[in-house]
């Protein structure tokens, strides 16, 4: 490492050292902690502020951003050395947002400059919260097919219809929605990509509850809502193409999102010595779960490997390969799978719902093990995955009947 | 260690693959089965590697090697499996080479290294003794002679030894002392085909690559011919079987990826119903599983060869996860790809089938996957 990555490392450190309070480098354990911000944030923990607060200072919530929207503006090379020291110190995320990692870098990309100015600082502080209105109730896969009405009224868009899976709809103070701008236009052409305040007349929302219980889900109605048109980002027309750059990047946060609660952080094995036993040699005391466990390992490994080799030929300079198409498909099955094992070998300890007769962290996985069943749902299907990869990547044709589209 | 290929290494994998489909693309496998050449295999074209310098790759240069590393023989070897070219890396350079490479005296290595690299002189590993891979299941007896010369005489059956009726010496693994499955009281010996007692029995192995049972009875070998210390053979045997595990897995990548590579072509081209196959999603979905397990594998390869030439202490764990993975998915790749070649992909005809017949061999030889994960789990101390 040259001098210069050097003394920022040594910079960042200090950074740390000042502005992060000792508890917020343990693990996120509980949900209600967790960093949203927005205008009405909610702060169960008291250092929660003052970190996501010291972070958006210096542009660190967003380190890649240019700093004169309050990004970070530092290069991949110096983010990559504040991650690695965040990482080191054992540092909590100071903000959670899907304006950073979703429709910030879209609104870089696609935004016009008076956009750019009034909407990402406030993402960057973590002072706008924001939530995705993608699916709708007869456009899940075929995403494309929205229905959702945005009609030009002098100098508004006045928007009809409604919205599934708005994660976190309930709190957000945003949304950015997928809206049909043209009816008449084909059904790729005709979508707007439209922010729209939840604080505006018209607008239900409605939470959704999963198998695994409460979640953040929520369905949102429209009823006449009136949008300025300011608020439109990209051409009328341009919506889809810029629906399908912010795809690219949620999907590649699935993949990548970590916390205290991914299933890679759990060790299988040692629930399994608490649950199955060892027998004499020290080895899982049930040999099928125990192969399975092991294969449930070595594949994690594996991924994380290929993730590294992906990073690696990016930073070489010769771009993301074919492989980083697979990690949101793989990422997700593979956790499936990871709980499904953690459930298997906890027996009746893994049945509990909720109440008296099991630990906690059993509840927890069981709950989780349900949730983990949307992972390969939202943001993409499995299926709708490995279509992109049999066309993308491989380069396998068409079905002549419109089947099987990404 | 980077995933990136440095320029050297890409040159190298270039240079590999015109070999490999200009010298030995499956017809010269073809040839030699349907010759039945006596050996199964070229030593023409071992001395034309030899040549280009790839059986000394691994090997020092003192001894007439190259000095570089298995990062750089597993992309030859990766080259050499996408035509199924019959070779001489694992016995004779990876299992043999590594063993008086690590384990041998200065003299044994001046003797042997320097004529394996330059491909006069072909070994074989004899260790296997079971139906399948057990690594220190050895009950191969090798007794110290009374006479005072202090040799061994050794009496046993090896199984399965890859090249075993081709090499011109042999490293033989045998128990000095201890229990049957003893990892304690293993010996390696350098035999040489033409002592008496030695005797070859080459079998035919369903992918028309080399095996041999190989038999010892009252074999005389002198104490010089001890390759390392007496009773401690497991040091070198296990570090030489994972090196082997990993340069095996490397070459698995290659037949993974050319019957991958071949199916993808067929699914383009092949109509049925007025379009292509490849436009069902029935077989779009598996073929694109496929792709991921491909690129995992692919991954686990890389860095099982780079911890071999970091010296890391993780290798037996990487070996056991590369093998395990690669032997899985060399057979899902290539039944998948039989089965999306159709009626013709059973046909001896088309070569598809022959990558069938090697991804089961290779599956095999050296621990299958269930023997690999169950080794994965135990180094992880579970």
């Amino acid at each position: 490492m040259n001098d210069e990555l050097e003394t920022f490392r040594r910079e960042c450190a200090a950074f740390i050292e000042a502005k992060c309070p000792a508890s917020m480098r343990t693990p996120l354990v509980r949900e209600d902690e967790e960093p949203w911000g927005g205008r009405r944030p909610v702060f169960t923990h008291p250092d929660t502020k003052p970190w996501m607060d010291a972070m958006a200072e210096r542009g660190f919530t967003a380190p890649t951003w240019p700093r004169e929207y309050g990004g970070g503006g530092l290069d991949e090379a110096h983010a990559r050395v504040l991650e690695d020291e965040l990482r080191r110190a054992g540092c909590r995320p100071a903000l959670k947002s899907f304006g950073l990692w979703m429709l910030g870098p879209v609104l870089l990309q696609y935004g016009t400059e008076a956009q750019k100015q009034a909407w990402i600082p406030g993402i960057v502080r973590g002072e706008t919260r924001w939530c995705q209105g993608y699916s709708e109730p007869g456009a899940g896969s075929d995403l494309a097919s929205l229905q959702t009405r945005a009609v030009l009224d002098g100098d508004a868009y006045v928007v009809d219809g409604g919205k599934v899976w708005t994660s976190h709809a309930d709190k957000a103070d945003y949304m950015f929605c997928l809206v049909r701008t043209d009816p008449s236009a084909r059904k790729h052409e005709g979508i707007g990509f439209l922010l729209i305040d939840m604080r505006a007349p018209g607008i239900t929302v409605r939470p959704i509850r999963l198998i695994s219980g409460a979640s953040p889900f929520c369905e949102t109605f429209f009823d006449g809502v009136r949008v300025p048109r300011a608020n439109l980002v990209g051409r009328p027309g341009e919506g889809w193409t810029i629906a399908k750059a912010l795809l690219s990047h949620e999907r590649a946060l699935i993949s990548k999102m970590r916390d205290a609660r991914s299933s890679e952080d759990v060790s299988l094995e040692a629930l399994a010595r608490r649950y199955l036993g060892t027998d004499e040699s020290g080895a899982i005391d049930h040999p099928s779960l125990r192969d399975r466990i092991a294969q449930a390992n070595l594949d994690l490994l594996c991924n994380k490997l290929t993730m590294r080799r992906s990073e690696e030929a990016v930073r070489a300079g010769l771009g993301p390969g074919p492989e980083t198409s697979m990690f949101k498909l793989y990422g997700t099955e593979l956790s499936k799978r990871r709980y499904e094992l953690m459930v298997e070998m906890a027996g009746f300890s893994g049945l509990g719902w909720e109440g008296e007769g099991f630990e906690a962290d059993e509840l927890v996985r069981t709950r989780s093990w349900l949730r983990s069943r949307a992972s390969s749902i939202e943001g993409g299907s499995s299926e709708i995955q490995l279509n992109v990869i049999a066309k993308r990547v491989l380069g396998l044709p068409d079905d002549p009947h419109g089947r099987g589209r990404e | 260690m980077s995933f990136v290929l440095t320029e050297e290494q890409t040159a190298l994998q270039r240079a590999a693959r015109e070999f490999a489909n200009e010298r030995v693309p499956t017809t010269h496998l073809r040839a030699l089965r349907d010759g039945n050449d006596a050996i199964g295999l070229s030593r023409e074209r071992w001395t034309e590697m030899a040549e280009l310098g790839w059986p000394g790759i691994v090997l020092p240069e003192e001894h007439g090697g190259l000095g570089l590393g298995f990062a750089e023989l597993g992309l030859v070897l990766q080259a050499l499996g996408r035509t199924l070219a019959p070779h001489a890396f694992l016995s004779t350079v990876v299992l043999s080479g590594s063993a008086i490479a690590l384990g041998s005296d200065a003299r044994q290595k001046h003797e042997h290294l320097p004529k394996i690299a330059s491909g006069e002189r072909l070994f074989a590993f004899a260790h296997e003794e079971r139906r399948r891979h057990a690594r220190h299941h050895i009950a191969t007896r090798a007794v110290a002679s009374r006479e005072a010369n202090g040799g061994f005489r050794i009496d046993g059956e090896k199984s399965f030894v890859l090249d075993g009726h081709v090499a011109d010496m042999f490293v033989v693994v045998a128990r000095t002392s201890g229990d049957v499955d003893a990892r304690e009281g293993l010996t390696l010996f350098l035999v040489k085909k033409t002592l008496p007692g030695v005797t070859t029995q080459r079998l035919s192995v369903v992918d028309a690559r080399n095996a041999a049972r190989v038999h010892l009875a009252g074999v005389e070998v002198a104490r010089a011919d001890v390759l390392g210390h007496v009773g401690r053979g497991v040091e070198i045997l296990d570090r030489v079987l994972d090196r082997a595990t990993i340069a095996l897995a490397a070459e698995m990548l290659g037949g993974i990826e050319e019957a991958f590579e071949r199916t993808l072509a067929h699914l383009k081209t092949r109509r049925q119903f007025g379009v292509p196959i490849g436009s069902f999603q029935a077989l779009k979905h598996r073929a694109a599983y496929m792709f991921c397990e491909i690129e995992l594998s692919r991954s686990i390869v890389m860095e099982a060869l780079r911890a071999i030439d970091a010296n890391r202490d993780d290798v037996p764990m990487l070996a056991s996860a590369a093998k395990a993975r690669l032997s899985d998915v060399f057979l899902q790749v290539a039944g998948e790809a039989v089965q999306m070649h159709g009626g013709v992909g059973v046909t001896d005809e088309l070569d598809i089938g022959l990558f069938l017949k090697r991804a089961r061999v290779a599956q095999l030889t050296l621990g299958d996957a269930a023997h690999h994960r169950d080794r994965f789990a135990r180094l992880g101390g579970y």
